[in-house]
């Protein structure tokens, strides 16, 4: 009994401090990447998606609450600005292959870029989705950030377009392989840019797991498209609505 | 390593405060990674000297998405109705837009799982992405 309470006077102690947090994300990063390493770096085992489950299990198990998840998390998850910025670097290394491409490459962003928007607005208005739904889903291929900021111009709702950029990263970085061997696509070049383009960051961290090309096109995929909807989709999407709801 | 940070997150601060300034639809690390990215062009030297530890932060650049994905299922809950619609638009769009990328990209690219600069493509997950 008197254990139970000491156990119980530590927990109270730990999980009021931001160790907790930071603690479980790595522990529960290192089994997923196990878990991914065991499935021979399958895309259907993704260390993102698995941690993501992990990490929402114990916090439903022990009853803590996001916020004081977050206090010890936010060191990861402030990082995300200088990796972004370290994508550079990859594609600095890969510039002769960016020159060669260079055409290519401006001709599949700017399709890539309508197709993931028009694409997403058809679908869920054929769905039944609201006005709403269709302004939030629009800029679902860009980062997070610009994503959010596009849905909060347009009226949407910025949270849910958090869920859909991640959802849309995940998706894409598990079946990315699948649809490329079906296409017979082999170009690590072709493979990176169209998986950053649709699935951003987490489509590019699964693009380095394969090979530092692939890495470097996906970011370069992720930047430019990140850019390019930034100023697209602000009139793109309301257009695509209209014409589909009238 | 420590030099590596400090220049990640010198060209940090420079791409938030662009980004603020100019009121940019554009996020700063967005800004700051094509600032830097001009930057190496400009100077191989700096390239070389960061390659190791950037390298060694992108490997894992899924642990840093982890956080932000843990919030976002916290508060998807709270989104309610159409989730068929929002899945079947989601899985249907991504497949599309991955598609079309690489069917446009191919039409000009040859298709060979080659690199220019010699690195990369020797791992054995090669044609497994």
């Amino acid at each position: 009994m008197n254990d139970l309470n000491h156990i119980g006077r530590i927990w109270v102690y730990l999980a009021g401090s931001p160790l907790f947090g930071l603690t479980l994300t790595l522990c529960a990063y290192v089994v997923a990447f196990l878990i991914y390493t065991r499935c021979r770096f399958s895309p259907l085992a993704n260390p993102v998606a698995i941690s993501i489950a992990l990490i929402t299990l114990a916090l439903n198990v022990t009853g803590m609450n996001y916020r004081d998840y977050f206090s010890g998390a936010q060191f990861i998850h402030f990082l995300l600005g200088p990796a972004t910025v370290a994508l550079a670097v990859p594609m600095a290394r890969q510039l002769p292959k960016v020159r060669r491409f260079f055409v290519p490459l401006l001709v599949a962003l700017f399709s890539g870029c309508a197709v993931a928007i028009v694409s997403a607005v058809t679908v869920i208005v054929l769905m039944g989705g609201s006005y709403q739904l269709a302004m939030s889903i629009g800029p679902k291929s860009a980062t997070t950030p610009i994503a959010m900021g596009i849905a909060e111009k347009l009226g949407g709702l910025p949270a849910l377009t958090a869920v859909l950029v991640i959802s849309t990263g995940i998706v894409g970085a598990v079946l990315a392989r699948f649809i490329f061997n079906w296409m017979r696509i082999e170009s690590h070049a072709v493979r990176g840019f169209a998986l950053g383009l649709t699935s951003g960051g987490i489509g590019t961290a699964r693009a380095f797991q394969v090979s530092p090309e692939m890495g470097a096109f996906s970011g370069l995929g992720m930047g430019l498209n990140g850019v390019l909807t930034a100023f697209v989709a602000p009139w793109l999407v309301p257009i695509a609505v209209n014409l589909m709801t009238s | 390593m420590l030099i590596t940070f400090a220049v990640l997150l010198i060209f940090q601060c420079v791409g938030e405060g662009a980004s603020f300034l100019l009121q940019l639809p554009i996020p700063g690390p967005v800004v700051g990674m094509l600032l830097l990215f001009f930057a190496l062009l400009v100077s191989p030297a700096l390239l070389e000297h960061m390659e190791a530890t950037a390298t060694e932060l992108l490997r894992h650049l899924s642990l840093l998405f982890v956080p932000a994905g843990v919030g976002i299922i916290v508060s998807a809950s709270s989104v309610q109705g159409h989730w068929w619609g929002v899945i079947v638009a989601v899985v249907s769009s991504t497949v599309i837009t991955l598609a079309a990328t690489a069917a446009v990209m191919r039409i000009f690219i040859p298709n060979r799982p080659t690199s220019v600069s010699g690195q990369g493509s020797t791992s054995k997950l090669d044609n497994e992405s």
